[in-house]
């Protein structure tokens, strides 16, 4: 029996155990942006931005330059940083209560500018990491820490999606949202973020990738289920697809 | 069909059972092992493995390794 | 004889910047420090360097952070409420041991209150401004002239250090205009950025990380103490002032920036009156020139401070003289700055003549 390795723990991945609770797709995530590096062959022009969230954690794990930004700031920093190093691969990486919150004006600016980043954006519909408190991204009805009697529009308007309002820009180049819900979005999540990539590499210009992702924790859902929910709730609510394509 | 088999690094299972869900052909289960954690590691209890590699693309753990397994003589599919 | 040009206090700033190697310019506009913005954005792309103009201060700030990370030479400018926004910047700029320029042009406070110059940001540029236990190296400089040369020191400083250094302008000296010359000023055995600077992964065989979180007690309690120790090398070896007509003065003013001119000359005029009047100005902010007031010519009996803010400074005299002498006050608040005239009426009531 010849026996051939056909799937491995990316290179660009550092081989510790993540601080993410099981069957959270930040993991996921990170997995997919590693393997993207490793493809490409930019891992040492790689330059990270890890937010404030859960995953401001992501350099302890992706093994590449990396700033860890201001709650919200990042596509600021990741900006001038790409500014003074042209040549380097710069992405943020930044949860819904960062990029569509505090950060909403450094996202829509450095968007509008057509800044040559990529902007990986985990929707999970909550604040994760300060215990599941009601983010702009959370569904009408949605139970969170700070709408305990889910969220009503009246007090609290309406889930705001991202990819379209930034479609609304001309400058940006590519737009797409993704989700990480089961096997056969990941690997299309996959190849959405390789063409983020591509499009900062080959000068195109501003990318960005929303990707779908569940927080069993803070959901109250044990993970098989929160891909569900993720599927059958915030899939209709946020339709995946391309926005903006690169020309 | 591809044979294959899946290799489990146990102690970075957490048990979430993802990998279970994915698999089409139902080869995986949560054991009754307990790691360093605290966590019931995966593992492959029977024969049927594919090779597909959903378990290993929905895994947020990088857990599981995937092999494809082929015979020494060309085979007949 | 070096060439002399006829500027403006905001330009000459700015163009020291570009002297020192600064190519690098991240700012958004905001009275009485927007010729430095605009300079900058018509002369760096004549360089080949960046001007960005952010969509707000806290996003300027943050584009300081993310450029300072590479280890270029790279600046902002502000006034006083557009501080206040950089502060959790700043704070996170100290935290990560990133060198960079930091220009407040100060104007009045608190809230929107004038555009027109205060000394009133003192304390949040000496006693840091964000939150968490670091300092900025401060320097305040009391002509153009001066502005021009303590910009181009605050660069070399700053590489240094690894520190945020600022310069504290006010709109006065931001908008006047005076003939200026820009020496070069090199220092040797600055660190050099490939050690810890994004970019260099390659040449350094592993990753940078630009970061300031320390979940872990004992590693945060580590980061702080070498925060001060570098803190406390400042201290040693980066104090400045200026002393005049100090050996024989009964009364000094203690005054720095722009007021310290208008106050040099009021000490003149009093001086033809037989006045013995001295003048104590500190260059550096932080660290503090404590040292010469803690060593006062006998003859002095009084202190005089003398700022456009309602008593800052004053706090770090009280400091160095503590119940030896008398300390007063004289503020002048709503943006105008005080006169040779009002200065000399406040010297004479304190002298009782």
């Amino acid at each position: 029996m010849i026996e051939t390795k056909v799937f491995e723990k990316p290179k660009a991945m550092v081989d510790v155990t993540t601080h993410y609770c099981p069957g959270c797709t930040h993991g996921v995530a990170h997995r997919l942006v590693a393997e993207v590096i490793d493809e490409l062959g930019i891992q040492e022009r790689t330059v990270a931005v890890a937010p404030v969230g859960c995953s401001v954690f992501l350099y302890n794990y992706i093994d590449v330059d990396s700033y860890e930004a201001a709650h919200g700031r990042a596509p600021a920093v990741a900006s001038a940083c790409k500014r003074l190093l042209p040549d380097s691969v710069v992405f943020s990486y930044q949860g819904d209560g960062d990029l569509a919150s505090i950060g909403m004006a450094e996202i829509v600016h450095a968007a509008n500018r057509g800044e040559h980043i990529t902007v990986v954006f985990i929707n999970n519909a909550i604040y994760g990491m300060t215990g599941g408190q009601m983010a702009p991204t959370t569904l009408i009805g949605q139970k969170a820490t700070t709408c305990p009697l889910g969220r009503d529009p009246k007090l609290a308007g309406y889930p705001i999606r991202m990819c379209e309002m930034l479609a609304t820009l001309q400058a940006p180049a590519y737009i797409t949202r993704v989700s990480v819900a089961k096997p056969k979005y990941t690997i299309k999540a996959k190849e959405a973020l390789k063409k983020a990539f591509q499009t900062q590499i080959e000068g195109k210009g501003f990318s960005f990738v929303e990707i779908l992702s569940t927080c069993p924790t803070n959901w109250g859902l044990r993970p098989v289920d929160a891909t569900n929910w993720l599927e059958e709730h915030m899939m209709p609510e946020f339709p995946l697809g391309v926005f903006k394509t690169p020309e | 069909m591809a044979k294959g088999r899946v290799g489990v690094n146990e102690e970075r299972c957490k048990s979430c059972g993802l990998c279970v869900a994915a698999c089409p052909m139902k080869v995986l289960r949560i054991s009754d092992k307990i790691n360093s954690k605290g966590y019931r590691p995966v593992e492959q209890f029977k024969e049927g493995c594919i090779a597909c590699m959903m378990c290993a693309i929905t895994c947020p753990d990088v857990v599981l390794e995937v092999f494809r397994l082929e015979d020494d003589k060309a085979c007949n599919a | 004889m070096a060439k002399r040009f006829l500027m403006k206090g905001n330009e000459a700033l700015a163009e020291a910047a570009i002297h020192a190697g600064c190519k690098y310019f991240f700012g958004y506009p905001i009275t009485p420090q927007n010729e430095i913005p605009e300079y900058m954005s018509k002369k760096l792309p004549e360089i080949g360097g960046v001007y960005l103009q952010a969509e707000s201060e806290l996003a300027a700030i943050n584009m300081i952070f993310g450029a300072a990370g590479t280890g270029k030479r790279v600046m902002t400018s502000s006034s006083s409420p557009g501080v206040s926004l950089m502060s959790e910047g700043i704070s996170y700029i100290a935290g990560a041991e990133l060198p960079c320029v930091l220009m407040n042009v100060m104007r009045g406070g608190p809230g929107l209150g004038g555009i027109l110059p205060s000394q009133s940001d003192y304390f949040q540029a000496t006693r840091g401004g964000g939150h968490g236990d670091y300092r900025l190296l401060v320097l305040a400089p009391s002509t153009v002239q001066e502005a021009v040369d303590l910009t181009m020191l605050a660069f070399n400083l700053a590489e240094k250090y690894r520190n945020p250094v600022m310069i504290l302008a006010d709109g006065f000296m931001g908008q006047m205009m005076e003939a200026v010359e820009f020496n070069e000023m090199h220092m040797d055995g600055l660190p050099d950025p490939a050690e810890w600077a994004v970019g260099y992964m390659k040449q350094r065989g592993r990753r940078a990380l630009v970061k300031s979180l320390y979940l872990d007690p004992e590693e945060l309690e580590a980061h702080n103490w070498k925060l001060q120790a570098k803190y406390a090398e400042m201290t040693k070896n980066e104090k400045r002032y200026e002393t005049y007509q100090f050996d024989d003065a009964e009364i000094l003013i203690a005054a720095y920036g722009t007021v310290a001119r208008i106050a040099r000359t009021a000490i003149n005029e009093l001086r033809s009156e037989g006045l013995k009047v001295g003048l104590f100005r500190p260059i550096s902010l932080f660290p503090f020139p404590y040292d010469p007031l803690e060593t006062l010519p006998k003859s002095v009996k009084q202190i005089l401070t003398v700022e456009m803010s309602c008593g800052q400074m004053i706090e770090d005299i009280r400091l160095a003289v503590g119940k030896e002498l008398p300390v007063a006050m004289y503020g002048r608040v709503g943006g105008m700055t005080p006169s040779v005239e009002e200065i000399k009426d406040q010297v004479r009531k304190a002298l009782g003549r």
